[in-house]
């Protein structure tokens, strides 16, 4: 399979990832976090449907393509987990979307626009992340326990955000993985916790994805396959 | 303290005259004790009703089938836990804190509205929430805008606002699919059906059977009986159904040139108060989801104090 253009790629990304954080809504630890993980849902929606809209039928694009033509990265795809899996999968995408987008708001792209509209969006879901890394990797026993276990176990989905992608030939990979990187590592080690080492593993941007991500489609598209040619 | 300096009786005719004079008692204001039971009662339930009433509508947030409902649907439940916020927010100003003000609702000890007590079965359930609970609550809730307590009637007016675009844009998706497909035009009768009765029930028993009403009106927490708000809906709700193209399930529902209102038939009193009693089909459900939430999220609280301890902050 040829790499997904960029615009596929981050518009599958924003698409899956905002399904999960919505998956919270009504199950947050505290209610402002129900209106936070919302928010974060509701701008990362709206991101992929700018993304889906450049390519063609937003809906059909994101309720008819079968698992192996989304090319969203395995790290958005991961289950929610406790709340810090949440959190560090926030942190990690969160951190290289405000690079990404920080590099493309003035570059001469299609996704220019868009960079520079969500470029705020981006700060604030990685304030986010970083505010609750902190506190949770240096709150109680506890919450640094399951933090760490939430950095390690998603660390090998990292990888692939810094894989090249047709549509972005004028970006240095290697110096946004290095920035990511070196961001990352800053908070989490000021939040008293361990960094797993370089970034590594993921194959979703090859359409090669998680188990649970079949399920995940499933839900999402079955009322709209249910009703062909019906307009909501 | 104020009350040794200052004759009780003068600060209740000073409430008294501020009530009647269509002011606003304010926290720090001597209150009767029972207004201040009633307000907190009253405030409290409405909050829960916001915090329980995003589960029904978020049941269906990962199977919206356009990605504009899905936004818009999330937009909306994201504004439920907001107004629930600004309602603890109002509760607290009457002295209660938030730890206890949930631990009301976790207990039992504290109700909130029966309606979320019935399940989202389909799409069309979302959008006839939109259009019925929230029209009812809209109903319910604009006169709350002149309720005589200062901070609950300003949070009113927020929600208010928000709620109104809420209830078009449900509105507008049973309009949709009422004009859809076959398919689409039974799914939206069905979960009209389902919670037309519901939403009536919502205004609270019959007028004889509310005790606190007349008080309530007296204090003017309360500017409509019940009954009047229950019928001033169904008269907005009759005309709006038959512009969607749908019907109402009750066979005496029929204009009435003399009262200049719609008749309607009998409310199901028994289901009810079996709803309220916790025998409705969610009500364990509900609570259930509520209380684990709280419970799974206690490690991430205690982080968040544990944290903001150690670096000096407010938690």
């Amino acid at each position: 399979m040829t790499p997904p253009t960029a615009t596929l790629a981050l518009a599958d990304d924003a698409l899956i990832l905002s399904h999960r954080l919505a998956e919270w809504a009504g199950h947050a630890p505290v209610l402002e976090e129900e209106v936070a993980l919302a928010n974060l849902a509701l701008d990362l929606l709206g991101q992929a449907r700018t993304l889906l809209s450049l390519l063609g039928d937003e809906d059909e694009l994101a309720y008819r393509r079968e698992e192996r033509a989304f090319t969203n990265t395995q790290l958005v795809e991961q289950p929610n987990g406790d709340f810090a899996h949440t959190i560090a999968r926030q942190l990690y995408y969160a951190t290289f979307q405000q690079l990404l987008f920080g590099r493309l708001a003035v570059l001469d792209s299609e996704l220019t626009p868009l960079a520079v509209k969500a470029g705020p969006e981006t700060a604030y879901h990685r304030d986010h992340a970083v505010t609750w890394t902190l506190r949770l990797g240096d709150g109680t026993a506890e919450s640094h326990a399951r933090m760490q276990r939430a950095v390690d176990a998603l660390w090998r989905y990292t990888g692939e955000l810094f894989h090249p992608l047709p549509g972005l030939p004028e970006l240095d990979h290697r110096a946004l993985e290095a920035d990511w990187l070196a961001r990352v590592s800053e908070v989490l080690t000021t939040a008293t916790l361990a960094v797993p080492g370089t970034p590594r593993g993921g194959t979703g941007r090859r359409g090669l994805h998680s188990e649970s991500f079949g399920r995940l489609l499933a839900e999402m598209q079955h009322l709209h396959r249910s009703h062909p040619g019906a307009t909501w | 303290m104020e009350q040794s300096t200052t004759p009780t009786r003068e600060l209740a005719d000073r409430f008294a005259r501020t009530v009647a004079a269509d002011e606003r008692i304010e926290p720090r204001d001597w209150m009767p004790d029972g207004y201040r039971a009633t307000l907190l009662r009253q405030i409290a339930q409405h909050a829960h009703s916001e915090i329980i009433g995003m589960q029904p509508e978020a049941n269906w947030i990962t199977r919206a089938p356009s990605l504009r409902r899905k936004a818009i649907l999330i937009a909306k439940v994201q504004d439920e836990a907001g107004h629930g916020l600004y309602l603890y927010s109002a509760a607290e100003t009457l002295g209660a804190s938030r730890d206890e003000l949930l631990d009301g609702l976790h207990s039992g000890r504290h109700k909130y509205s029966s309606i979320f007590n019935y399940p989202t079965l389909t799409w069309a359930d979302v959008s006839a929430i939109g259009w019925l609970v929230d029209g009812a609550a809209i109903t319910n809730q604009v006169p709350l805008c002149r309720c005589s307590y200062g901070p609950y009637a300003r949070a009113m007016t927020r929600i208010c606002k928000e709620e109104s675009f809420h209830q078009r844009q449900g509105y507008e998706s049973l309009h949709v699919l009422a004009h859809g497909t076959p398919a689409q035009r039974e799914m939206a009768q069905d979960a009209v059906d389902r919670w037309w009765w519901p939403s009536l029930m919502m205004f609270g028993p019959p007028d004889d059977e509310s005790p606190r009403t007349a008080q309530s009106m007296a204090w003017r927490i309360k500017r409509h009986t019940n009954d009047e708000l229950r019928q001033r809906f169904v008269d907005i709700c009759v005309p709006q159904a038959e512009a969607l193209g749908l019907t109402l399930p009750d066979p005496e529902l029929r204009w009435n040139d003399e009262r200049g209102h719609y008749d309607f038939g009998p409310i199901d009193w028994a289901e009810f108060r079996a709803v309220l009693r916790g025998d409705g089909p969610c009500n364990e459900q509900r609570i259930g989801q509520r209380r684990a939430a709280h419970a799974e999220g206690a490690w991430v609280r205690e982080a968040a104090a544990a944290y903001a301890g150690k670096h000096g902050l407010a938690a």
